[in-house]
């Protein structure tokens, strides 16, 4: 290779030195605390002396999340305007910031820090994905500020900034197991997309099915947005499972379906609990390919309370008949309420006056009334198994005695001791 | 080889580099010194802690853009899969802050947050070194330049060119990021996140997050010389010659092949460290961030700036980036649209990108003259 070095290698010498001599200069000079130091507080610009008050709404408008969580926007919206209709929050008209997290977690990061930095916000309300709330975390941590997640989880976080208004795994996936167990199922097939909420559910219920003497018989992941489903149901078909258990998410549910009804599986034979999909999923898959099908949730549209007729009827008045209303917009719709409950009760918008008042705080939601735990700063929900129906909407089969209190952790089951991690 | 000017092939159309006042040496030192100006003194000065922030961030995809424009613009390889090399150099960076955060934690050895999550107790061999940080940068620099170097050779000496190599680097991305997913040790899907110190200082600490910033706007500058003496030595010309005319490089008695593997590895190096840089501004790597999507916008951010030029890339690469970020925030709902149609608007009016306005606007007042002569 003839490269020689050129004349000019001088001077790009020079020009990095002059850099590395700046650079270094700079840094030097602005070096803040070492590991181990006290670090200088961020200071909350939360401006409280007007008549309004701001808050962010922040879920995925773009991407493949957008149509999952654009339901949840409008839900926030809904609860915001019911709250200042009633006067507002110490008197004061909440408005909201939306912004969005375009289905991306570094997105979600940069713009729960615009909304807190720039926008001055006394809390956020949003995130999906398991993957936006992990990088959200750090930001509300670092920045002192709040978030109100609304989507049920794999469990096994608890931070001080974050209020967790979605299940946790004692919430959904135990009782989901707890009622097939009572049904008379030994053998349990599970099929799940190959990302953190999956896998950690699959853990427990593989713990769970250890201790109750459930067989599981087969484990599959497929990529997120996977829909080649060929191989597995026939696997699941040929494994001749008791009931399925599914942790699929968005589109792959549709193909999955298609499938299992394809080959001639049907609810009868094998029972498939779904742990994701709602009303607003039932439509995409076709309600002829997922009739008699099991869900886990604690909230349905079809749920008997004066609340939830209240909800529903003042969401289909605001976005139309034709909309549905779901458990993640339910419990999006609860955050606000009760964000609005603690800060009336702290009597201040501080984040450690909300944190420190927030203990037995309880709004009577559609799913029941739910009471926010102070120290894991998770809410106490019903468990209910629906059934799907020919209409696409989700029907009651079997709900839990009460609220169930909040156990992230699963320091409750014994079976459950390899499980949890305690912070 | 005689050093006849390899470059200048008989027949080719290349107009002569328009001599300005930034080409000549005491130009590019001014050049250098008012970026220096703007990035070290009135960026800080002007920009709050977050909007500095975000800067920072945009300052790491101009990186990598450095390095598209040299393999791409210079080099003619359409490098639709730099997220494999920026996800390398953010990897080993994240993987080095998790360990440190444990140990800082847990004392040495311990299993950093995450891995206990995913019913990790023992930490895997593969992360023990990275507690190093000494180890860290040097597989930082290392890593992602030898695998591009293999992978060129595998690649250039067998002449696979043009679409095919596209096609082929954008496979390697998608790969790359299904692979990352089913890693449960480096994350899975959620990625690493959650760092608190980097190299020992805490990174909440306004004051260090603008020490970062700083890095980020010393490594741009640096990159930036780096390519500006590789376009202006020889090897730069014999790239171009490559890019033009590949065969009648060959038949000059050059291996166009070695040519291509030092601009492909110097922009693997380029966008590795910049990878490393964006992880502790950002506190969060996923696969998200360095599949086919995220590769495709760097080379978009390349291609709208101009990506045959020296700071076409840069300046294409941040007006993306804050192009993106000004409209979310303004169109939470709609930005797409918009950001679609400023795509569109920079590709059908200016074909050269954003460095070509120049050109574009002297050639609209030649033609103007002209016409007005003629009347």
């Amino acid at each position: 290779m003839p490269l020689r070095s050129k004349p000019k290698a001088r001077d790009l010498a020079r020009a990095l030195a002059a850099t590395a001599a700046l650079a270094g200069l700079v840094a030097t000079t602005a070096c803040g605390s070492r590991a181990g130091e006290e670090t200088a507080a961020t200071e909350s610009c939360v401006d409280t002396s007007g008549d309004t008050v701001k808050v962010g709404s922040l879920n995925s408008l773009s991407g493949t999340m957008a149509i999952s969580e654009t339901t949840v926007r409008d839900a926030i919206a809904l609860a915001v305007a019911e709250v200042n209709a009633a006067g507002g929050v110490q008197g004061k008209q909440i408005e909201i910031v939306a912004e969005d997290g375009a289905s991306e977690p570094t997105v979600f990061a940069e713009k729960a820090e615009k909304l807190i930095r720039e926008d001055c916000v006394a809390a956020v309300f949003g995130g999906w994905t398991s993957a936006s709330r992990k990088a959200m975390l750090p930001v509300f941590e670092d920045n002192d500020s709040l978030l109100y997640y609304p989507v049920q989880y794999e469990g096994l976080e608890a931070s001080e900034n974050i209020f967790y208004t979605g299940a946790t795994t004692n919430q959904q996936i135990i009782p989901a197991l707890d009622y097939l167990v009572e049904t008379g199922v030994e053998s349990l097939y599970l099929v799940g997309s190959d990302y953190v909420f999956p896998r950690t559910a699959n853990a427990i219920i593989n713990a769970y099915a250890e201790a109750h003497g459930i067989e599981v018989l087969g484990e599959d992941y497929v990529t997120l947005g996977s829909t080649e489903f060929s191989t597995i149901v026939n696997q699941v078909k040929a494994a001749d499972a008791d009931a399925v258990f599914n942790t699929l998410n968005g589109d792959s549910n549709v193909a999955f379906f298609r499938e299992y009804a394809n080959v001639g599986l049907t609810a009868e034979d094998m029972p498939v609990m779904s742990v994701s999909i709602a009303e607003e999923e039932v439509g995409g898959i076709g309600v002829e390919n997922i009739e008699g099908q099991l869900a886990a949730w604690n909230y349905y549209q079809t749920v008997d309370s004066p609340a939830n007729t209240a909800f529903v009827e003042a969401f289909k008045a605001e976005y139309g008949a034709d909309r549905v209303t779901s458990d993640p917009m339910e419990a999006a719709y609860n955050s606000v309420h009760l964000w609005a409950a603690t800060v009336e009760k702290a009597g201040s918008f501080a984040v450690e006056d909300v944190q420190a008042a927030a203990d037995g705080v309880s709004f009577d939601s559609p799913e029941g009334t739910v009471v926010i735990d102070g120290d894991n700063h998770h809410v106490t929900k019903t468990a209910r198994i629906g059934r799907i129906d020919a209409d696409g909407l989700l029907y009651t089969v079997w709900e839990s005695d009460g609220p169930i209190e909040p156990d992230p952790f699963l320091e409750g089951y014994d079976w459950a001791a390899d499980l949890s991690v305690t912070e | 080889m005689s050093p006849a000017p390899a470059a200048r092939l008989p027949g080719q159309e290349r107009p002569p580099m328009p001599r300005t006042f930034f080409s000549t040496r005491a130009g590019t030192w001014t050049g250098f010194a008012a970026a220096a100006v703007v990035l070290f003194g009135l960026a800080p000065l002007l920009l709050t802690g977050f909007r500095l922030g975000l800067l920072a961030q945009f300052l790491c995809y101009a990186i990598v853009a450095v390095g598209i424009g040299l393999a791409w613009g210079r080099g003619g390889m359409l490098t639709l899969g730099q997220g494999v090399f920026f996800g390398m150099g953010a990897y080993l960076m994240a993987m080095h802050l998790k360990m440190a955060d444990a140990e800082f934690r847990n004392g040495p050895g311990a299993v950093p947050d995450f891995m206990e999550l995913a019913g990790i107790r023992e930490l895997p061999a593969y992360w023990a070194p990275f507690a190093s940080p000494a180890f860290t940068i040097a597989m930082i620099l290392v890593l992602p330049t030898a695998f591009a170097i293999l992978l060129g050779l595998a690649v250039f000496k067998r002449r696979v060119k043009g679409a095919y190599f596209a096609i082929l680097s954008q496979a390697l991305a998608g790969a790359f990021a299904i692979l990352l997913i089913g890693q449960q040790s480096l994350g899975g899907f959620n990625g690493l996140s959650r760092f608190r110190y980097f190299f020992g200082f805490t990174l909440a600490d306004p004051v260090n997050q603008q020490m970062l910033y700083f890095i980020a706007a010393g490594v741009l500058l640096a990159v930036v010389a780096i390519a500006l003496q590789l376009r202006r030595s020889r090897y730069g010309e014999l790239l171009v010659a490559v890019r033009d005319a590949e065969e009648r490089v060959r038949f000059l008695g050059y291996d166009a092949a070695n040519v291509k593997v030092v601009a492909y590895a110097v922009a693997a190096l380029f966008a590795s460290v910049a990878g490393a840089v964006f992880v502790p501004i950002v506190g969060i790597i996923s696969p998200a961030s360095i599949g086919i999507v995220p590769s495709i916008m760097f080379i978009l951010g390349v291609a709208i700036g101009g990506r045959a030029s020296l700071v076409g890339p840069v300046v294409g690469a941040l007006a993306v980036a804050w192009a993106q970020t000004a409209l979310s925030e303004q169109f939470p709902s709609a930005w797409t649209y918009a950001q679609g149609l400023l795509f569109i608007a920079v590709i059908a009016l200016l074909p050269g990108g954003i460095a070509s306005v120049a050109g574009v606007a002297k050639r609209f007042q030649t033609k103007r003259t002209t016409v007005e002569a003629a009347a």
